[in-house]
Formats: C-alpha cells, structure tokens, sequence
C-alpha cells in the first residue's frame, strides 16, 4: 500500500530525498550550537578571554546561519515535495477513475470516491510532509543530542540509558489507553454530524411534527458521546505533561549531581554540564515529536488505504483499443441476454430480441423491471454475463469502445449538466460542431424554443448540475447533447418526464421526421410517448414480458391494456 | 484522528476579538469563579517552577558547584540538600500541572458539551426563514470546525496563553532583578522576532488564503465531474475532463508550496533568531563579567549562565505567544460566529390557545378532560376576563386578504383569500415560482402573514400556540426527509408514544406495510442516509404513514415531482386517497390527474388566485387551467 503511493512521488523524488538532508544539516547546526555555546563559557568567559569569546561567537553566528538557511532550504523542499506528491495522487486518481467502468464506480460510489480524491489526499499530503521533515528531524536530532552528550559528558550520557525507555513505555502506554476513546469520540463526531446535517435537511419536517425536543435528546446522546469519551481520553492525557515534566527534572537532578561530582575531579567544565541540559531538552522533546509523527501517520493510513484501494483497482472493462471504429448500421441484437450486477444478483435474463436500424422503440416496465439496464448494455455501460449484444450487426465487444459509445449515444435518466455556458455543455456532444450543427439540435430537442439558437442563447451561462434550468428545460438540453454526435442510436432514458406532453410529442415528430436513419429507443412511464412506436418492449422483473406494436398489445396484453386506461382516462391530463 | 481544517467561507479575524473573548471567558468560568482562581494558582506555580528551575541551574553552579572545583574531598552535603530542595520544588509543580490539566479537561468538555446543546436547541427554536437565508453547509461548520477551533482554545490555547504570560512576566522580572543592560539586548529581540513572525505570517495567511480558494476550485471540480461521470463515460469526455483537471491541480500545487513553504519556514526563524541573541547576550554578558573583573556587580559565570537560560525561556514564551495568538484569533473569529448563531432570534410564540383532549358532559358540552379521548378542542382563555371557551377541533380553514413577502417590502402573495370547509379538498396549481408552496407555509406560521387573517376552526392562528397549531396540521413534503433510525422510529415521527399496532395500521393504510415486511428486518430495518436504499416511491409512502399515524384533522400535500413507476404510483395514490378522507386537505398539485376531484382549485399566477373553481367550470372558463390541461402550457 505505502509503496503504491511512493511511486507517486516521481519527478518530485529529489525533493524529497533532499529534504531529510536539509534536515540533517540543520539539525546538526542546532546540537552543535550548544557546545559552542558551553566552549564560549568554558574556555572564554571562564578565563576572560575575548578574543576567544569573539571567535567562537563568530563560528556561533555562522552555525546559526547556516541553521537558517538549511530550515529555509527544508521548509521548501519540504513543501515543493508534499505540494507534488498530493498532485500526483490527485491526478493519477482522477486518470484511474476516468478509466473506470460503471460496475467499478458503483463499487466504490461516487461520494466515496469524491472523498478518496479530497479530505484523504489532503491528510496523506500533510503525513508526508510530517514524514519527510519531522520524522527524519527528530530522530535525528536525538541521535546527535546523545552524541554530543557523550562526547561533553562521557559517562553521564548513561543516564539517558534508563531515562529514554522510560520515556518511550509512558508514551505507549499513554497512546494505548487513549486510542479507544478517541476512537469512539471520533464516531460519536459522526453520529453528530449526521444529527444534524438531517435536522437541516428536514427542518420543515422536524417543524411540521414538532419534534424539536426529541431530536435535542438524539443531538444530546450523540454529544455526550464525545463529551464522555474526549474526558476520559484527555484525563489520560494529562499524565502526559507531568511524567515528561517528572523525567526531565530527574534527569537533571542526577545530571547535576553527577556533574558536581565529575567537575569536582575536573573530568567536566561547568559549561559542559549547561550544555547537557540543554541536550537533555533536545533529547526528550524529539522523543515526543516522533512520538506524535507516528500517531499522526497511523490516523492516515486510513486515508492511504482508500487511495491505494482506488490506484490499484483495474478497469474491469476492457476498451479493445484496436477494435472496430465504425458501426456500419443502427440495428440492435440481443440474443439470450442476461445480466446481474454482482454475482449472485440476476436484473436481466434470457433476454432476445431484435431492432431494425432507424426504427423507434419504446421500452415500459416498472421500476426495478430492468429498462435502464437493458439500454445500458447497448452502449456496452456494462458488459452482459451471458449471452451476446449487436450493434451494427457485430457484437459491441468488438468495437473500439470510444468508437461504440460515440455511435451510440444514450441520454441518462440520472443526466447532469455542466457548470459552463450551454455552448460548452452542447459542445460534449461534438467539440466540433458547426452553428448549424448546434441550431439543427437545439431545433430537434425543442430546445430552441427556450434558448435561441444564436452567439447570445448560446454563451448563456449553465450552473452547476443546470439548477437555473427548469427540469424539461434541462432535459431537452441533454438531448440536444446527445444528438450533436450525430449517433446512429439514440437512447432516451425516461428523458422527457419532465417535458409537458406537447412538448414531448414534438421532439418525437422531429426524430422521426428529421434525424432519418436514426434508431431510437425510448423508454418512459408515460404510454403517449411509446404509442407510435413501431416497437413497443414491455419489460417485467428482467424478463422481456410482451413486445409487438400499440395496436398488437393492445389486442393481446390486458396488463397493456390496463395501463393504457388508467393513463389515458385519469391522465392524458398527466402533463 | 484530529480533523483536516476545512475553509468554509468563513471570515478569519473576528469583527470584535476583545468582546467575544470576554464572552467565552464569561461561558467557561461564568459559574466556576472558584475554579479560575484555582486554575491561574496552578499556572502561577508551574510558571514559577519553570523560573526557578532556570535560576536553580546558575546558583548550583555558583555556588556549589565552582567553590568545589579542584577541592579533594569535599563536602558534598549542601549539593545533595540544594538538589533535594529543587526536587522537592519541581514535585509540587508536578502535581500541580497535574491537576492544572485535569481540571481544565472537565472544564473544557463540559463546556462544550453545553454550547453544542445550546446551539442545537437554538437551531431548533429558529424560524424557517433562518434556514433559507443560510447555507447548510454554512450552519454545519458552526457545528463542526467551529466548535472544532474553539475546543482548542478552550483547552489547550487558553491556559498555554495564561501560562506564557505569566511565566514571562516573571522571567521578566528575574531577569531585570540580574542585568538590567541584558535584558535590553533580549528585550530588542524580542521585538525584532515578532516583528519577523508578524511579516511572515501575514504573507503565509494571504497565501493560505489563495491556497484555500485554489482548493476549493479543484474540489468542486472534483466534485462536479465525480457526479456526472456517467456523462463523461457516455460522451467519452474523459481525456478532456482530465486535461482540465490537470491544469487546475498545477495551480493548486503552486500555491500549496508557496503557503507551505511560508508556514514552515516560521519555526527556523523563531529558533535562530533565538540562537542569534543568545550570542548577543554571552558577548554583552563576556564583556560585563570580564570589565567588572570576574566576580564584581553580580556578573558571575554561573549569573550568566543563568541569565542565558531565562533569555532562552523569554523568547520561547515571546514565540509561544505569538503563535498561540495565532490559534486564539482564529478561534475568537469561529466563536463569535457560533455567538452569532445563538444570538439569532428564535421563533416567537405568543400563541395561548392550546389544543386538549375533550369529552362530552352530560349536557353535551365539551369539557377538558385528563385522559386521551380521541376528541380534541381548542382551549381558548380571553384577555377580557370572560370564562375559557372551549372549540372542537375540526379543520376549518379561512383565509382572509392575506398579504405575504419573505422580506416586507418584496409582497409575493397579494390578496389571498380562500375557505376550506372540514373535510373538504381545495388544490393549488400554477407554475414554478407562483406561490403554491408559500400558502401551505403560512397554515403552520413556517412564515408570518404581513396583513390579512387566517382562522384555523374561527380562531385567529397568532393566537393559537404554534405546536398545537402545527400537531393539528399534517404535512406531506415535496421531498420525503427520512431520519437515520428504524422504519419504525420513522413512522412514529408523527406520534412519538404510537404503539406497533397502530404504527403497522398506519403503514397498512399508506399502501407501504407489504414494502416493508419484503425489508430484511421488517419494521425494524434501519434506515440511513435518507432512505438511500429505499425507492422513491417506498419513500413516499412512509411519509404518508408518518402523517397518517399524526391524525390531523388538516393536510397539507406538497406532491413530488421526481417520476416513480406506474404500480407504485398507483399505490401513492391510493395511500394518499385513503389519507384524505375525511380530513381537510390542500393539496399543492405539480400533475394535473390529482386534483380533478377537489372541491375547489385555485389558479395561481406571481402570487394571485388568478382562476378558482371545480374542475368543470375551470375547463368551461377555458383559461390558463384550461391550458395547462390539454397540454400546451408547461407546468414546471
């Protein structure tokens, strides 16, 4: 897991590796101050030599310059590194999740994988930074301290011997102890915001009911989760100050004593022992950073885990680049289709049917009945688990699938629109398109009839997801989208639902009468849209349960016949 | 597990940081006087020991250490007694921070935990207009990264702030008591550090500023292009999608370097120059020690040494400050916007008609009675001293001239004025934006009327108490907002004390009992996300139930617009049919096959009943209902 994200350091990989070296020099501008401090008290103020005091100052100066420009040199390394490798996870995630097939976004689910290429790749960015800088830093730090304590202090460096492993149980102990609560304080953060990002969503429910007191007890239980649990775990915490506090001061006792002891037999200079303690600070608090540093990547893993899980997961379809990159018609075959989405799920089976090019076909069934997912295996969206689909009279595996999915275009039930102008939004359908190309779609899907189909109606601006569209209105663009490529099949899922039943019925004369050769498949819940098609499938539970034309039906399919009363008697008022 | 600071549009400098610090301090000690003095005389004592660890260090030095040098067989007593001493020093402060930090841990959650509920009871209590003017995005962020900065304040920058303060003070002080010309030198870098920090963390916040828009940007994008990847898929838009992306992320990386590099820059600043005075301060303190000729004035080896170890603490203390400035401003600009969410105006009640349950007297009166009767009236107390009037609860609806804008100058309802018998069925149509949904608002007071009279069963609804109001009026939504919990505990949303008989009677009449039994846990399915993984038709339903086990004598049907499959359809329809009966209902119509049958329908257009009538005589009128009949006039 950790070596798949690495490999998304690349061409930033000599700032990462420069930065620990940066830190290094730093570092060991930082011990060796203190020693030249205690020389300047030793060997100059001792013997009130200020020619010595000078010379040593000046070594101090340049020691603490160098310092400067190192951290300077490390903190942008250091962030040059981070900054990269959080943009090459970015775009190697978003590279990977183009190249994925519906079956594999369904996997994940598209607020998963937002969150994958957001708050995760931020977390991981900033453990890498931690890593490159505080991880080498400290313990770097801790070595060099430990040497300088031995070369100042010899013997006494001992004491860190029994004074470091007491440091490093109290720390383990303590992030042990503490790790379940904040755990369960961090779901009861959860629970919380779910309480209330509902309680915003359903105020007018909330209000309507008069359930504001229960919903406070809901919100209380859920804050007292975190209230109990963040106590209990920052009381452990609180050792935390006193037992390092308790360790330096025991360390520095002993130092002394020992100090005194080894001055007084001239083994030691006074400005040796203030350097110790220095040293003694330098030691204990890298111990605690690094300490911090591992908690810090250990709360990440997570977030590395979901980033890998999407690096590593390959396309489940293959794109058969070199496959065929014309489809010759628009006929349509499917014979002994079936399909389910995982593997013991069955949508469609034994599904046979036949489409002629240019023809219209409707598709009705109930929800859950297997229209969408019949259409989307046209478009090869998923591939059948048995069986073969034709397009074009080959099967749409041996199509180049680019080449497929431009011939074959599909208009979403579930369709967006772009944050744009609704000429870019139109130019998906065709980059290249012409004003007459854009004015003959527009006119096709009615869309003319809102937008005029000229430089001003097209550089009109498009919200996010099309909100300042009305729905029929959004639809009809999405049409016009999908004609623009000028495919050989259309499919229209459910796509005109929203579109009074004038309307509706125009864009139907016009893809008919306009847009010869065209295949075209609708499905609807609305029976006025499928009536004069010349074929019309009736879809139940994955299995085809009748097909032949309005007036066949009709004839023969009493549950036809039925919906044809109910929607025609009640509703061709169902505008 | 410390959560990612995320930028929610939020300013980062408070309008008035000295009055909402005021403030917090006011909600943390307010009732725990005892506690903050308690809580400033462990600091002082920690902030003392700090001090007097670092003088302990020069004086043993001085005094015990140096007279011993060279000495054969010294008396080591008075160095184990001056050790003994610190130790027994030190050991209080110990205890001391101990306790320091425990308290402040139940401090600072208690603390917490009240300003949550206080919240969440304020966003309860606030009016439906807060909700609209509002982002919930916006509101969730008071919730979470505010409450989020002001934890940390509370518990760790406060007292951190309190102690470098006052350890400062005191090594201030020490060190003025030791060398006066030295501590001018530390005094001048002092200055000097915090004018560098203060030029650097002005630009790394203009940077993080822009790294923050930058980001915002690409996870927006992110988010836009994750949720119409399907589109990409189908119009093979991926390469294009992802040169634009790419040339996004590039932004966002340069401007993450530069903020990081700023950010990080900050610590070797502080230390060198740290590392820079400390040599100001041995060349100025050399020069002293050795013109006074070793041991004159005070200026001794061991004074010296420890008057480095106090400058050393200064400027540590100077830069905590500083960088705990830093958080604390950030956290005064989060908790003067939770204040401001608490000192929102929360929805006013002067209503005192309150709804109970009656019964019969002998003489066929009504009379309160203390038990559920299943028969409800108005409990009407007059301001003019006549005895309390009690009016059965029936549903009779009167709208009189109302006028209504969500700002009073912007009217959007003019002159509405309409009846509903009880039991009878009067539906709303007009376009998007005509006001359907507004009227149904005013029923329940969601929103005030600004002139005219609406009478709920002849009594004005100002006076009646809004949650009685709002009990006695049912309301199916537009869009069904289910909560996490079970199918159960969502159907009982409309009557918390239901018991399961009548929380399956209720489903059984909503058509949504045969649903749920096929769910793999029947009645006690749980249910997230909204009913992420139920239908929106199996949705619908339960809203129906939700409203049918409430039994309000009026409802309010907002239809959904979203298209669900013919059989369930059908079932909705059915469900809401048998909801109806007997019930006063509006309903707000977005399908014209609904409300064929209602009693009356009224036409609405920019916020005027523009045609009112049955159904027949509206399609005799030959108007715009006429049109939006047949077709040819668009209704969404």
């Amino acid at each position: 897991m950790v070596r798949i994200l690495l490999k998304r350091v690349r061409e930033y990989r000599k700032y990462a590796f420069i930065t620990p070296l940066f830190m290094v020099g730093e570092v060991a501008m930082e011990v060796l101050i203190p020693t030249l401090m205690a020389l300047i008290i030793d060997n100059g103020v001792a013997y009130n030599d200020m020619p010595y005091i000078i010379r040593v100052s000046i070594l101090l100066v340049i020691a603490a310059m160098l310092s400067l420009a190192f951290g300077m040199l490390g903190a942008w390394s250091a962030s040059k590194a981070s900054s990269g490798f959080a943009s090459n996870i970015r775009e190697d995630e978003y590279r990977k999740i183009m190249s994925f097939s519906f079956a594999d976004v369904d996997k994940f689910s598209t607020p998963s994988l937002i969150t994958r290429m957001t708050t995760d790749v931020q977390n991981v960015q900033q453990s890498f930074q931690m890593l490159i800088r505080i991880c080498v830093r400290s313990p770097i730090m801790f070595i060099f301290a430990i040497i300088m304590v031995y070369h100042n202090g010899g013997s006494l460096s001992l004491v860190f011997a029994i004074a470091i492993p007491v440091v490093i149980v109290a720390i383990a102990i303590l992030f042990t102890k503490t790790h379940a609560a904040f755990t369960n304080a961090f779901r009861g953060y959860d629970t919380f915001n779910r309480v209330v990002q509902e309680n915003l969503n359903g105020i007018r429910t909330v209000k309507a009911y008069v359930r504001e007191e229960s919903e406070l007890s809901r919100f209380d239980e859920a804050s007292e989760v975190i209230r109990r649990n963040f106590t209990i775990g920052q009381k452990i915490m609180a050792f935390m100050g006193p037992v390092m506090m308790s360790v330096t001061y025991i360390v520095m006792i002993v130092l002394s004593y020992i100090g005194a002891r080894l001055i007084n037999i001239g083994h030691m200079e006074t400005g040796e022992l203030m350097s110790i303690y220095t040293y003694t600070g330098q030691i204990l608090s890298s111990l605690v950073m690094t300490g911090m540093v591992i908690v810090m990547l250990a709360v990440s893993r997570a977030s590395m885990q979901r980033i890998a899980e999407v690096l590593s997961t390959e396309p489940s379809m293959d794109t058969n680049e070199k496959g065929l990159t014309s489809v010759p018609d628009g006929s349509v075959r499917f014979s002994h289709v079936s399909f389910g989405y995982g593997k013991d799920s069955s949508v469609l089976s034994d599904i046979d049917f036949t489409i002629k090019s240019g023809d219209m076909v409707g598709i009705l069934g109930t929800t859950g009945s297997g229209k969408t997912t019949l259409v989307s295996l046209i478009a090869r969206l998923y591939d059948a688990s048995s069986g073969s689909v034709e397009v074009g009279g080959h099967d749409v595996r041996e199509y180049n699938l680019t080449a497929l999915r431009e011939q074959v275009s599909v208009v979403l039930q579930k369709n967006t629109l772009f944050s744009g102008t609704v000429e870019s939004n139109l130019r998906w359908g065709n980059p290249d398109a012409t004003m007459d190309d854009m004015k003959w779609a527009m006119d096709v899907s009615a869309v003319s009839t809102f937008i005029n189909p000229d430089k001003e109606g097209l550089s009109g601006r498009v919200e996010q997801g099309g909100t300042n569209f009305s729905g029929g209105q959004r639809q009809r663009l999405c049409i016009a989208r999908a004609l623009l490529k000028r495919p050989r099949i259309l499919i229209m899922d459910d796509s005109t639902s929203a579109v009074d039943t004038a309307t509706d019925a125009s864009i139907r004369r016009a893809l008919r009468e306009d847009v010869k050769g065209l295949t075209k498949i609708i499905i609807s819940q609305r029976l006025s849209s499928v009536m004069d098609a010349d074929l019309i499938i009736m879809m139940d539970n994955g299995r085809i349960a009748d097909s032949g034309t309005h007036e066949e039906l009709l004839a023969r399919n009493e549950a036809y016949r039925d919906l044809y009363e109910t929607q025609t008697r009640g509703g061709e008022d169902n505008a | 597990m410390p959560r990612m600071p995320r930028m929610t549009g939020g300013r980062t400098t408070a309008k008035d940081p000295v009055k909402t610090f005021k403030r917090v301090i006011s909600i943390v000690f307010g009732e725990h006087k005892l506690k903050f003095a308690f809580i400033v005389f462990c600091i002082m004592v920690s902030a003392f020991s700090i001090v007097y660890s670092s003088a302990f260090l020069g004086e043993f030095i001085d005094d015990y250490v140096i007279p011993i040098i060279g000495v054969a067989d010294p008396d080591w007593h008075p160095v184990m007694m001056a050790l003994v001493r610190f130790a027994l020093i030190v050991s209080v402060s110990v205890v001391f921070n101990y306790v320091l930090s425990r308290t402040m841990v139940t401090l600072s959650q208690n603390t917490l935990y009240d300003i949550r509920d206080k919240m969440f009871r304020k966003l309860e209590s606030l009016p439906i207009s807060y909700f609209d003017q509002n982002s919930h995005g916006m509101i969730m962020s008071r919730f979470s990264n505010d409450t989020d900065t002001l934890n940390q304040l509370i518990s760790h920058s406060l007292v951190q702030l309190m102690q470098a303060i006052i350890t400062l003070v005191m090594v201030f002080i020490t060190m003025m008591l030791n060398s006066i010309p030295l501590t001018a030198v530390v005094i001048a870098f002092a200055v000097l550090t915090m004018a560098a920090t203060r030029s650097i963390s002005r630009r790394s916040q203009k940077q993080f500023g822009i790294q923050q828009a930058t980001l915002g940007e690409v996870n927006g994008y992110i988010e836009e292009m994750m949720n119409g990847q399907r589109v990409i898929k189908v119009f093979c838009h991926e390469n294009a999608s992802i040169d634009e992306f790419c040339s996004i992320n590039g932004t966002l990386r340069k401007s993450m370097t530069k903020a990081n590099t700023l950010a990080n820059i900050m610590g070797p600043v502080t230390m060198n120059l740290g590392n820079l005075q400390y040599v100001a301060v041995v060349i100025i303190g050399a020069i002293i020690v050795i013109l006074s000729g070793g041991r004159a004035a005070g200026y001794t080896v061991g004074a010296l040494a420890a008057f480095l170890q106090l400058s050393r603490s200064f400027s540590n203390n100077v830069n905590q400050i500083s960088q705990q400035m830093n958080v604390v401003l950030l956290a005064l600009a989060g908790a003067e916007r939770i204040f401001e969410l608490l000192d929102e105006k929360s929805e006013v009640d002067n209503g005192y008609v309150t709804l109970v349950n009656a019964a019969k007297d002998a003489d066929g009166n009504l009379i309160e009675s203390e038990k559920r009767t299943g028969m409800w009236a108005w409990r009407h107390p007059h301001q003019d001293g006549s005895p309390v009037t009690y009016t059965p609860l029936e549903g009779d609806i009167v709208m009189q001239n109302v006028d209504f804008g969500y700002v009073p100058d912007k009217i959007v309802l003019h002159d509405i004025s309409l009846y509903a018998k009880p039991g009878q069925k009067i539906a709303f149509v007009g376009s998007t934006g005509a006001g359907k949904t507004t009227i149904t608002n005013l029923l329940n007071r969601f929103y005030d009327i600004q002139d005219g009279k609406i009478r709920f069963d002849g009594i004005n609804i100002n006076k009646i108490k809004k949650s009685d109001l709002r009990h006695s009026l049912g309301m199916i939504l537009q869009d069904t907002n289910l909560f996490t919990g079970t199918i159960k505990e969502n159907i009982k949303f409309g009557k918390l004390d239901a018991t399961d008989d009548e929380v399956i009677a209720a489903a059984k009449l909503a058509n949504a009992h045969d649903f749920i039994m096929m769910m793999p846990d029947g009645y006690d399915t749980m249910i997230t996300n909204n009913g992420e993984s139920l239908s929106q038709g199996q949705r619908q339903l339960l809203s129906i139930a939700r409203a049918a086990i409430a039994d309000p004598p009026v409802l309010v049907m907002d239809e959904a617009t979203s298209s669900i499959d013919t059989h369930t359809e059908a079932l909705v329809q059915s469900g809401m049919d048998k909801l109806m009966a007997d019930r006063t209902v509006f309903v707000i119509a977005h399908r014209l096959s609904t409300v064929r049958n209602s009693d009356a329908i009224m036409v609405l257009d920019h916020g005027r009943i523009i045609e009112r009538g049955t159904h027949e005589q509206l399609l005799a009128l030959k108007g715009t209902y006429y049109r939006l009949y047949t077709g040819s006039l668009e209704l969404e």
